[in-house]
This record gives structure tokens, sequence and C-alpha cells, in this order.
């Protein structure tokens, strides 16, 4: 059991690193996606996700796979695309669904083919699957200072940003914070899909977001209960899929996601609140 | 007489379609007002004109005894998202935002003043409940004990007793006239015109077009009522000039 579970960790600095890049991620992605999926824009986390892509291609173009490059990169065209979204959702007849649609998907096939016409095939792997068995100093500094940004940011914006999710026209009567949180609130999933996407790559990077979000909905009610039960599974799914990815030699991106899925699936049928077994489990008082 | 809050030759409209012409009044200070009108006639958009919510058109609005800062509204429609988990404290707390901010907690006092404002619209022992497992009309109370603790000078209500029971509408009327004896400034849009006779001392009929103004004995009147409706039936424009009921 203890070869199992804890040696690879005990023997390799490698392992080590990836948990540390994994559980940084878990800290500040997931937050950001409890608070995606109770404004239902789960969706909205994929398609940034993909709008990423082409800054983070023209940053690796211009510096290789520098991490400041296409850091840097990845935030300009996530920001682009939201902020582009927005307003012609804004000033036009179309819809924030299908304007951010068109944009992701532009945005995405421009960034598979500035990765194709200059990368080899091993990049775009890179780009598309991340290397959370290959995290240097520098990556885990980034996604550390993501994640601490991240979790100062909902902090101080906790109560404007609740309101804005929960009753956004009396946020917009009482203070002058609706767009300020809004906007903030979306550089976070940008950034936070950035940090990501060292790791787990641009596929796999919103899937940490959300998964672990969905799940945590079957077993808390409040929104601190919803971000702790996340950011756990998100943290023993990593666990897990590293372990799985090193012992049966798979790619370490999927392997998290699938784990955090397989916790997804059993809070779907076992969690305690409004679940496939929630009807026929002894109630809880959830009166009070 | 000084006014709380005055329209001069206000045009209010959405597209450059307006939806409201060129209304001049006063709304005086510690007055409670109630504004009728057919659907369509623009009194929703009346008091978004108000809340700055809209910029005018054409006129403006002007601020008497208070500033735009005073103003708490409720609107028809409000936009809570009732799946989210927040509970009734949470809904009403933030009341008290000018005093709390963004980022402050609740101090002992706050607290006290969220109590009372809940024990207020009766809804005591409901403090810790999700706000998605109230009924329309216990949601209501909670909005109203919001609009308690936000101590506005200028309260603004757009049809708040839609689709709640009798018993809760009384209640709430009680509410309403806790505030006119506080001496602030309550406009309502309303439709039932009983309610607004035994409650409101001013009414506002509005067709589009200022129709009448002043006290509601003198103001409601068949005549005035009739010709608002045909005020309003003669605009034969594309619906986004009249048809809009919930502008």
């Amino acid at each position: 059991m203890w070869e199992a579970l804890i040696q690879p960790f005990a023997e390799f600095g490698f392992m080590r690193r990836a948990m540390l890049g994994c559980i940084a991620i878990s800290a500040g992605a997931t937050p950001v996606g409890v608070f995606l999926m109770l404004r239902r824009m789960s969706l909205t986390g994929d398609a940034m996700a993909h709008a990423i892509l082409p800054g983070a291609a023209v940053g690796y173009l211009v510096a290789g796979l520098s991490l400041g490059a296409m850091t840097v990169g990845g935030l300009v065209a996530g920001m682009a695309v939201a902020l582009l979204s927005g307003f012609v959702t804004r000033v036009t007849a179309l819809r924030e669904d299908a304007s951010l649609a068109a944009f992701y998907l532009i945005s995405l096939s421009l960034g598979v083919l500035i990765v194709s016409t200059r990368g080899s095939n091993i990049d775009l792997m890179h780009v598309l699957f991340g290397t959370v068995l290959a995290l240097d100093d520098s990556a885990l500094i980034l996604l550390c200072s993501i994640t601490s940004l991240t979790l100062i940011a909902l902090a101080l914006l906790f109560r404007p940003l609740v309101l804005e999710c929960a009753d956004p026209q009396f946020l917009r009567t009482v203070s002058g914070l609706s767009a300020v949180t809004h906007f903030t609130f979306l550089a976070l999933v940008v950034i936070n899909l950035v940090s990501g996407f060292h790791a787990l790559g641009t596929l796999m990077a919103v899937g940490i977001m959300i998964v672990p979000a969905a799940a945590a909905r079957f077993w808390a009610v409040s929104i601190g209960g919803l971000i702790l039960v996340a950011v756990a599974i998100a943290i023993v799914a990593s666990g897990c899929g590293l372990l799985v990815s090193y012992h049966f030699g798979l790619p370490s991106g999927p392997a998290i996601i699938l784990a955090a899925g397989l916790a997804y699936g059993l809070s779907l049928t076992l969690g305690p609140v409004g679940s496939l077994a929630a009807p026929v489990l002894p109630r809880r008082n959830v009166e009070a | 007489m000084t006014y709380a809050v005055a329209f001069r030759e206000l045009t209010l409209g959405y597209d450059r379609h307006p939806a409201v012409r060129r209304v001049d009044g006063e709304v005086a200070d510690g007055s409670l007002t109630a504004i009728v009108g057919p659907n369509g006639a623009g009194k929703s958009t009346l008091l978004r004109g108000v809340t700055g919510d809209l910029r005018p058109l054409a006129g403006h609005v002007d601020f008497g005894t208070c500033t735009r800062n005073e103003i708490a509204y409720l609107p028809q429609q409000s936009d809570i998202d009732r799946s989210f988990p927040i509970t009734v404290v949470d809904l009403v707390a933030v009341g008290l935002w000018s005093e709390i901010g963004g980022f402050f907690g609740l101090r002992a006092a706050h607290r006290a003043q969220v109590d009372d404002a809940i024990s207020a619209v009766g809804l005591t022992g409901f403090e810790s409940r999700p706000i998605g497992s109230l009924s329309g009309g216990q949601i209501q109370r909670a909005l109203f004990a919001r609009l308690l603790l936000q101590d506005a000078r200028l309260v603004l209500l757009d049809e708040p007793f839609l689709a709640i029971d009798a018993k809760t509408m009384i209640d709430l009327l009680g509410v309403v006239r806790r505030w006119h004896g506080e001496g602030r400034t309550v406009i309502t849009v309303l439709h039932d015109v009983e309610t607004v006779r035994a409650y409101f001392p001013e009414t506002l009929i509005l067709a589009r077009d200022l129709v009448a103004h002043g006290p509601t004995a003198e103001v409601l009147t068949a005549a005035n009522q009739f010709r608002a409706r045909q005020m309003c039936e003669a605009c034969v424009g594309p619906p986004h000039d009249c048809g809009r009921d919930a502008l």
C-alpha cells in the first residue's frame, strides 16, 4: 500500500512538484469554478479555455516554450475574447452565448493554425495536454502566485461577487462595483485557465475548474461549503490521477480529470444533497 | 412646498423610441404617491428614469430634498437567482451596504438591525432559510426588509404586490405606511385602483404623457382613467412604443 501510494512521491521529485502544482491549481481554480457553476457559466469556462490558445501560441512563436511569453499571450487572448464578446452582446442583437461561441471558435482555430505552422506535433501536444510531470521552479512559482492572487481577489470581492451572481440589479443600484466585479471575475477565470494550461493543457485546464465544483453541489449547500468540498475533491483527484498516471504510464492531465470525474459520478449517485440517492437517504435537517 | 424629486419635460425611452413623453411635475417631500396607468403607459420606465438606470432622451430629473444616492428601488421583476445558495439573512443584510460596503462584516449592532427588519416584515424564524425555499410572498417580505435597512429618503416600488397573497399585501402596506409616517417619500407603481384609493394620498396618472397628478380623491376619477386608456390606445405605433408592459 505504502509503495503504491506514497513511494512515487517520496522517491521522485517530479511527482512532488506535480502534486504541488496540482494543489496550487486546485486551491485557485476550483473556487473560481464554483462561482462559474453558480452563475450558470460552466460552459463559458470551456469556451474561455479554448480562447486562450492563440495567445499562448503567439507567445510560443515569439519566445519558444517560454513560460512568461505564453502566459502573457494567453492572458491577452482570453481577456480580448471575453471583452469583445461582452461588447458585441451590448451593442448588437446577438446574445452572449452566440457571440462568445463565435469568438472562441475563431480564436481556437487561429491558435491551432499558428501552432501547426511553426511547431512540431510535440509542441502542439504540450499546449493541448500540458506537462504536469515537467513543472520547473519558475512554473511552480507562477502557479502558486496565480493561486495567491486569486484567493486574495476572491476574499476582497466576495460580497460583491455573490451579489453580482444572486441579485445583479441590486448591486448596480447600491454600488459602482458591478462592472469591476464582473471583469475582475473574468480576469480570474482567464489567469486560472492559463495557470491550469501550463500543467494540464488547454483542453484539461477547465476540467479541474468545473468538475470538482459540479461534484461539490451534491455535498454542500452554502458557498463556503461548496468551495471547501470542491477544493478537497480537486486535490484528492489530482493525487489519484498522478498515481494512476505513474503506475500505468498514462497521460497525467486526463488521468487527473477522470479521477475528478469519478468523484463526480460518486457524488451524483450518493451525495446527500439532490443526488440520485438523496430521496432514499435519511433526511438531514435542512429546514433551518 | 419642497419636493423630493421633480420631472422637468422628462422624456424617456428605449432605442430612441419614447416610452414617457415630456412629463412635468414635482413629487412633494414626504409624500406617498401612486403611479397608475394602462399597460405600456411608461410607469416602470419613469421609475427607471429616477434611479438613473435609464438616461433621459430629453429633459431631466431634479432632486430636491434627497440625492440619487438616497434612493431604495424595488424593481417589478427582480432578477434574483433564487437557486443561489444564500440565506434570508444574507439577502436582507446587504441592505446595510452603505454602512458595511463590499467588504466589512456585520457588527452586533448591525445584526440587531437586520433582526429588527426581518421581524418587521414577519419573517422571524426564517433567517437561516435558503432563499430558494421561500414562496413568492416571503421573498417579497425579505426584499421589503432589505429596503427597510437601506434607510432611504426616497423609496421606489414597482408593482410590489403582484402575485402575492392578501395577508402579505396588507403587512407590506403597513411597512409602506411606516415609511410615510417617518417622513420618507414613497413612489409606488400600482394597478389596483382600490388599493390606491385606500392607502395612497397622492396619485400620478400616466399614459406615456402625464394625464393628471395630485390628491388621489381629485385625480383618480373615472374620466381621467378613461382618458388615460384612450391615450394609450391611440398610440398605434410598433409594440416597442406602447405595448411594452414590463418596461
